[in-house]
């Protein structure tokens, strides 16, 4: 992929790590027609720029990455959803945002934009008057016989995000669904540009609230490539022992609230107080329960607390002695397993094409973790398993969670076990550049890309959750299921909404 | 499953109790709490919560109030689903310009009396969103705000106090 994209493009200069070829019209078309025979190239993602567009590949098989810029004075670009699906709802979003069209987008409708807010393509070099006059948002036409229509949301009956689902029903058996987002858009990437890598740094932290580590680490990593700053080993080592702590409280509430979701309060009841556990260990740690704004650029933002260690090392094993009881109910308990097996199947076929990852790709045979590849320290030098299932159903996917806890327990013992001395943060260098970082959260590979001045200010930052490739593959995964089973398909998912909409 | 339990039953509640303050003062609360929610609301105290815009970390630590070390419940207050149901609105995030009118309408259709608290430094101001042409300000900026509890996101203790705060200002 890298030797093709040379040779249709120029390299530019000053992109770290991933090499970034600037390519014309004629070869940008060329491109999106090569990837409908080049199945193995998956999206990685797809963003705005002043006047320019910027898409970043990977080939699977050698797991190269590589980003690639269209300019584009006019505004308009030859649409990649066709190629790739995963890319629509990005092309929809760069629209509104910037005024880029992406010509003969199969779906033109807008996307973030509810017509609500006081300017229009808030994002464009010189954003246009408001329009002014709210248009409906035309749903999805449906029809046949005996259909029926249920709106859900955006306020929703539980705790929970807020979007709309509008699901077509034969009876209880939801013949379609179709998401609209874009209720929880706080204008993220505009605040983002033109402030302080500090700044965008608590900006980054609040990207998605449950992810906050792997978010802050992704954009601490993203400028450190740009700039080419160097990171203590100690703090290397901080970040990933956070970023599991992370992951293990997701994991360990999505799971209690799954089997909830299948009227199993039980598992609810004692996941939450394991989840509790290691909130409380984090916050004895790192003062605070969610760890946020604790990993930034040039490392971290706080060393470990005195007795972290004995905290620490305490957790995982009481996590040790807990967990596995608990996964034998699961497994045992048939009124469970008849509601999550065979529930909310997505095709192996459909992650692959929407490069799907996280707990919703490992179900489905998809096996990437940017952990891994293409990979990053201390990963490199810790051992653990990426657990891969292939019957993509809800009961999938709460067996990769399982596996990922116990993963996580090995990791933090291993890092505590080999935890450097020394420094906990360097000055980010005074230096210009283009950076990019893909990291694993809790959910999936995030992609964070950001150009930075000389003077420390931060021109464009564009995170890309892992929720963006997941979230249509929710459409597929309750179709023919019924209605009652959503809250379980959309569980065992658990996209975020913050993260998309930004 | 079944020696789980027996453990759990043996080993007595995991929810923190004793006669002393507990060490972060749930227990203390607990007991305030239930006098003055009592005397004022008889027996409840029903809470619809609207996340607005919010980063989904003040929901995290708002879903800790129902497991089994806060246990929410115990006290007299519960989630609800309906706003048709509450007494309580608690609103999390700054409000998106694109939920101002679907919080404005849970609130309309929340019964009289009806309190709302705003959680976390976004919904106080908007927070590290403040003039962003996506939001449109604190959760004042939409409804009247009855208490707002600071943090980002504020811990689940801190979400307690700030109940006991709101019912005992409410007799
Ligand atoms: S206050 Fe903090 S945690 Fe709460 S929504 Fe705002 S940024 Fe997120």
């Amino acid at each position: 992929m890298l030797d093709h994209l040379a040779s249709i493009g120029t390299r530019a200069e000053a992109h770290r790590p991933f090499p970034r070829f600037d390519l014309d019209r004629e070869a940008w078309a060329a491109l999106v027609a090569t990837l409908a025979e080049k199945p193995d190239w998956s999206l990685v993602g797809l963003w705005a720029d002043t006047g320019i567009v910027h898409m970043a590949l990977r080939e699977e098989a050698s797991d190269a990455v590589a980003v690639v810029s269209l300019t584009c004075p006019e505004g308009r670009f030859p649409s990649v959803g066709g190629a790739r699906p995963a890319a629509i709802r990005l092309e929809r979003a760069a629209q509104d945002l910037f005024g880029i069209t992406a010509e003969s987008l199969v779906d033109p409708r807008p996307w973030l934009d509810h017509d609500s807010w006081p300017i229009r393509l808030p994002l464009s070099a010189d954003p246009p008057d408001p329009l002014g006059h709210p248009q409906p948002y035309p749903f999805l036409p449906v029809e046949g016989p005996g259909l029926h229509q249920i709106p859900v949301g955006p306020v929703h009956a539980g705790i929970i995000e807020p979007g709309h689902f509008r699901f077509t029903c034969n009876g209880e058996t939801v013949v379609r669904l179709e998401q609209r987002l874009g209720y929880v858009h706080k204008g993220t990437e505009w605040l983002m540009a033109g402030r302080s890598v500090a700044e965008v740094a608590k900006l980054s932290a609040r990207v998605s609230g449950d992810s906050t580590v792997a978010h802050s680490l992704a954009f601490a990593r993203a400028v450190e490539s740009a700039t080419g700053a160097a990171v203590p080993a100690r703090a290397v080592w901080l970040r990933a022992l956070m970023a599991e702590l992370e992951r293990l409280a997701n994991h360990l509430g999505d799971i209690g609230a799954i089997c909830n979701d299948a009227a199993f309060a039980y598992m609810l009841a004692e996941c939450g107080q394991l989840r509790e556990k290691v909130l409380r260990a984090a916050d004895a740690c790192f003062g605070h329960r969610l760890m946020m704004d604790r990993v930034i650029p040039g490392g971290v933002a706080v060393d470990l607390a005195e007795d972290g260690r004995q905290v620490l090392a305490g957790l995982v094993a009481d996590l040790q002695a807990a967990f596995p009881p608990l996964i034998h109910t699961y497994d045992e308990k048939a009124s469970l397993q008849d509601r999550t097996v065979s529930t909310g199947r997505v095709a192996a076929e459909l992650v692959r094409r929407f490069g799907a990852g996280g707990h919703v790709g490992r179900a489905s045979g998809r096996g990437q973790d940017a952990r891994r590849n293409p990979g990053y320290a201390p990963y490199d030098e810790l051992e653990f398993e990426v657990p891969v299932f292939v019957d993509g159903d809800v009961n999938a996917r709460v067996w990769i969670r399982i596996r990922e806890v116990k993963a996580s327990l090995g990791l933090v013992r291993q890092i505590l076990g080999r935890l450097p001395e020394g420094p906990v943060h360097a000055p980010v260098p005074a230096a210009a550049g283009q950076g990019m970082a893909l990291v694993e959260s809790f959910r999936g590979e995030i992609m964070t890309w950001v150009a930075v001045r000389e003077d420390g200010i931060v021109t464009r930052c564009h995170p890309r959750d892992p929720s963006w490739f997941q979230w249509p593959l929710l459409e597929a995964a309750i179709e023919g299921n019924i209605v009652a089973d959503f809250p379980l398909c959309n569980k065992s998912f658990n996209c975020s909404y913050s993260g998309h909409d930004l | 499953m079944l020696k789980t339990i027996a453990r759990n039953l043996l080993r007595g509640p995991v929810t923190m109790k004793g006669p002393a303050p507990a060490e972060d003062g749930i227990e203390e609360l607990a007991s305030r709490l239930d006098r003055a929610a009592r005397t004022r609301l008889g027996r409840s105290l029903s809470i619809r919560e609207v996340d607005a815009g919010s980063c989904n970390g003040c929901e995290l630590e708002i879903h800790a109030l129902n497991n089994v070390i806060y246990d929410l419940e115990r006290f007299g207050m519960r989630f609800v689903a309906s706003p048709r149901h509450a007494d309580v609105l608690m609103v999390t995030g700054p409000v998106t310009a694109n939920m101002r009118d679907a919080l404005f309408r849970t609130w309309d259709a929340t019964p009289d009396p009806k309190w709302v608290v705003a959680v976390g430094g976004c919904a106080l101001d908007g927070g590290l969103f403040k003039g962003s042409y996506g939001i449109v300000g604190g959760v004042g900026a939409v409804v009247p705000v009855d208490l707002h509890i600071p943090g980002c996101p504020p811990r689940p203790i801190d979400l307690l106090a700030g109940l006991v705060a709101l019912v005992e200002a409410a007799k």
